[in-house]
């Protein structure tokens, strides 16, 4: 089993739960050292409870664990949730003089601070975060020094005599537990590597400016408002023009606009704004005007729990917008892979001009992840397509001549039905592009003399796109022991956390593989089902109530799992409810698991 | 590919005319609108391939198809939204926007408001004939109270919406009123409306003679007048211009209401366009760019 320690901060919003939390962040990656954060908070912005856990370790961490080593409560609130979770070897930092423990487990250290007696707390309000802070790195056997340089960067823009404070504080914290608590058995350890430390709305915004979008627009809607956020605050520098518009039907209809004109061009929503978007996609697909949107999926329906991460939106996209049309879906496995993902839908969407959807959720959206630098990769391949420009349009200048037009067809029937693209501006090529159907020319069939013979060219000549689509997409492969005892399934985001409840089961026995799906449109149902014919129990864990992905499958495949463990409570699976729901099938108790969360946030 | 004629004469009307012919019916406003729009193109000489027509859905909104330019016939109410991304990426092109009156003040009235706010630099022309038509005759968001349609057959009983007193309210810089009776006047307004730098709203009364039997031409005719006629009326006073917009009756005025020039366009305000259209700015982050928006994480 691999070393990991993990670290829980919580208390109302608006208490400082994020500065520590970026502290932690800061020094574990800086010790090379791989981590994994995720905040369960609600929709407000003062009070409520909110819980940041980081999970770190000198091997990949990739999910939340199941374990909190060190417990920080910065209120009452915090302690009488949490403290019962901890099991022999945690421990509990906190406010002697505020906070009141419960009973606590054998063997949880209990780690009261005499706050008052240790910092100045009339000067300084979030004394006992920082006395905590100091307190715990001393635990974790971390040097003194790494933290006051996280703290000096923390605090630069303040001052220097709030940077001496704040390292005065946390040294007395750090020396305090130096005579008063047991260090852990296991000092964290320092690596080689480097990690960037980042989220998956960050990772998107990057991977869209490495792919040379031009044009962001946006409507804010947790989760997906950071995406926009890091736009915004990037777009000078990375040469992106950045708009928050009135509404999501503004938002995808001003992102066709500026795709249309040849820049690539990006948006980014949540289910509800996705749900308004939907015509316009139609419209991406009609004009053939490719664009990329991203759906950072949460839990639903309706406004349903703003804060809180689910798989649910799967057949929304499948059934977006009436009509059948080429479509390409992807939901990127962890944080590193929403960067990559972007790069690669704009260059598909660009060779097969259709929309292409991005599916993430909260959990990778806003949880944090430290990456390898290297796979933040700004100089990827970019392939626009069969794409006429101004700069190899072959027309000239003089305004007349376009009346021949030199006998450009924007939607010619190809036997990839893939036409070359002109854009508004290239001399020689003018074209009326419709929502309604046309000809190859442009001109409408829809109107005047609707045309079945041209309205079934056209739609074949569109839809043979996804021929192409098919073979340009690698299909998804197998992880672990082909003859394993147990095939579990996911897709998207719950990878981390399948990959980790393998290695448990593998370790207590019981051989388990993994199947995890990244692209579902297109799905390669035949490889799925060559990969599955000689699995001997399949299980589909996913993040929803109606087994979306499951339903898709069979739909898809006929295929249908031997089980299935859900969850929709708003939270994401840890590695035991897989566990133990995989053992409870196996023993033939269920067919269907749904794990309880145990975390009251 | 085969290449095109190289030609140095002028643009000219025969240039501009689409690859079918318009489909409104006989006497419908509209022609009047497509043949103002083409004669101000030739009248500016505008190379044809800068153009770009952009249109929702609706009689009206068939226009694109009718000229030949670039064009875009999009979604329903959508057409401003969709011109103002193209126009952000490639700000160098010419764009109109036309639509009907269902379309851009009932569905697309979200985005009327708001690209006027943002001063997005195009002109919006309005075919307003007071009614739905493709939809076979429905009231619409200017059909006056009383009117009857097959959606209120016994009489509108909602205020319609001034186009005009909302244009100036939200923020539009370049405000006025055609008449598709007349070219000449309509035709001025046009190479105005591409002239101004920033939103244009041309609001233009355009008949539809199978479905409004109320603002007929005949009805039109007698009622409107030019505030060019008046040589007191400033266009340059935002009051006197909100005043004007509520006359309506024996008299309703046409021309241009409003005009103020002081604003920058959207595009104009952006730096990210400093250094010219989207559409011709490299792709790549510069690799030290790309290098700090990594150490930010670090």
């Amino acid at each position: 089993m691999k070393q990991t320690f993990a670290i829980a901060i919580g208390g109302a919003a608006g208490q400082g739960v994020a500065t520590p939390g970026d502290i932690f962040a800061k020094i574990f990656s800086r010790r090379g050292l791989s981590l994994n954060a995720y905040n369960a908070y609600q929709s407000i912005i003062r009070g409520g409870h909110t819980l940041l856990t980081i999970r770190t370790g000198p091997e990949h961490v990739s999910n939340m664990g199941d374990r909190i080593d060190l417990l920080i409560p910065l209120n009452q609130d915090t302690m009488d949730r949490h403290l019962k979770l901890l099991t022999s070897g945690a421990a509990c930092i906190y406010n002697a003089e505020t906070i009141k423990p419960g009973s606590a487990a054998d063997g949880v250290q209990l780690c009261p601070l005499p706050v008052s007696e240790l910092a100045d707390i009339s000067r300084n309000k979030v004394a006992q975060n920082t006395l905590a802070i100091g307190a715990g790195l001393h635990m974790m056997g971390i040097g003194f020094a790494a933290l006051e340089e996280a703290l000096r960067e923390q605090f630069k823009k303040k001052g220097e005599s709030v940077v001496v404070e704040n390292v005065g504080v946390a040294r007395a914290g750090y020396d305090y537990a130096a005579a008063h608590f047991t260090a852990f058995p296991n000092p964290l350890p320092k690596t080689e590597k480097r990690y960037a430390v980042l989220s998956g709305n960050i990772a998107m915004a990057m991977g869209g400016a490495a792919a040379g979008v031009k044009f962001y627009c946006a409507y804010p809607m947790s989760p997906s408002t950071g995406v926009l956020h890091w736009m915004a605050a990037h777009a000078r520098k990375a040469g992106i023009m950045v708009r928050q518009v009135e509404d999501e039907i503004g938002v995808i209809n001003m992102a066709i606009g500026a795709a249309h004109a040849g820049v690539r061009s990006m948006c980014a929503t949540s289910g509800g704004g996705f749900a308004l978007m939907s015509e316009g996609l139609g419209m991406s697909a009609m004009i053939e005007t490719p664009v990329v949107v991203i759906d950072c999926q949460r839990a639903g329906p309706s406004t349903g729990v703003p804060t809180k991460t689910e798989q649910g939106d799967l057949w929304q996209m499948l059934g977006a917008a009436f009509g059948d049309y080429p479509r390409l879906i992807a939901a990127p496995l962890d944080i590193a892979d929403c960067f990559k993902v972007i790069p690669e839908m704009f260059n598909l969407v660009d060779r097969f001009q259709c929309p292409g959807l991005v599916l993430c959720d909260l959990l990778l959206s806003e949880g944090r992840l430290g990456v390898d630098p290297k796979d933040l990769d700004f100089n990827p391949a970019i392939d626009r397509g069969e794409l006429i420009t101004g700069v190899n349009g072959n027309g000239n200048g003089a305004s007349a001549a376009i009346a021949t037009n030199g006998g450009y067809k924007r939607y010619k029937i190809t036997e990839s039905g893939i036409s070359p693209r002109a854009v508004p501006g290239v001399p020689g090529h003018i074209h009326t592009v419709a929502t309604d159907e046309h000809m190859e020319d442009g001109v409408l069939i829809s109107d005047e003399f609707t045309n079945p013979i041209k309205r079934r060219a056209m739609m074949e000549k569109r839809m043979r796109k996804v021929v192409g689509i098919e073979a340009a997409v690698p299909p998804s492969t197998l992880w672990g022991p082909r003859d394993a005892e147990v095939t579990l399934i996911g897709w998207g985001s719950t990878k981390g956390v399948i990959e980790e409840a393998c290695e448990m089961l593998n370790e207590e026995g019981i051989s388990a593989n993994q199947l995890q799906i990244r692209w579902l449109v297109p799905l390669h149902g035949e490889v799925i089902l060559e990969l599955l014919k000689d699995a001997r129990q399949t299980i589909i864990v996913e993040n929803n109530y109606s087994g979306q992905f499951a339903r898709y499958l069979r739909s898809e495949t006929s295929f249908v799992p031997d089980g299935n463990i859900r969850k929709y409570d708003g939270e994401p699976f840890m590695p035991h409810h897989i566990v133990e729901a995989v053992k409870e099938q196996l023993a033939g108790k269920t067919k269907l698991s749904v794990p309880m969360h145990e975390i009251m946030v | 590919m085969a290449t095109s004629v190289q030609r140095a004469s002028q643009l000219t009307m025969a240039d501009l005319k689409g690859r079918v012919d318009p489909d409104w019916c006989p006497g419908c406003g509209d022609f009047g609108v497509l043949a103002a729009i083409q004669k101000a193109l030739v009248e500016l000489q505008i190379p044809s391939h800068n153009v770009v027509a952009i249109s929702g859905i609706g009689c009206s909104s068939n226009l694109p198809g009718f000229i030949n330019t670039y064009g875009m016939h999009t979604l329903h109410g959508r057409a401003l939204a969709v011109a103002t991304g193209l126009k952000l990426a490639n700000h160098e092109l010419t764009v109109l926007v036309t639509g009907g009156d269902g379309d851009g003040f009932g569905i697309g009235g979200n985005h009327f408001v708001h690209t006027m706010r943002r001063n997005v630099d195009l002109l919006y022309i309005v075919m307003d004939n007071q009614i739905y038509g493709l939809t076979t005759g429905q009231t619409s968001p200017t059909s006056r109270v009383g009117m009857k349609t097959k959606s209120m057959p016994f009489g509108n009983i909602e205020a319609p919406v001034n186009p005009i007193s909302l244009a100036l309210a939200a923020g539009a810089t370049f405000v006025a009123r055609g008449f598709s009776g007349d070219q000449k006047h309509l035709t001025e307004l046009i190479k105005q409306g591409i002239g101004h730098k920033g939103f244009s709203f041309l609001d233009v009364f355009s008949p539809c003679v199978t479905y409004n039997h109320d603002n007929t031409y005949q009805w039109y005719r007698p009622r409107v007048k030019k505030l060019e006629d008046d040589a007191a009326y400033d266009a340059a006073d935002w009051t006197a211009a909100m005043e004007k917009s509520l006359l309506w009756g024996e008299e309703i005025p046409i021309g241009k209401f409003f005009e103020r020039t002081d604003l920058p366009s959207l595009h104009a305000a952006e730096p990210v366009l400093n250094e010219g259209p989207l559409v011709h700015l490299d792709p790549r982050v510069p690799p030290d760019v790309a290098r700090g928006f990594i150490e930010e994480l670090m």
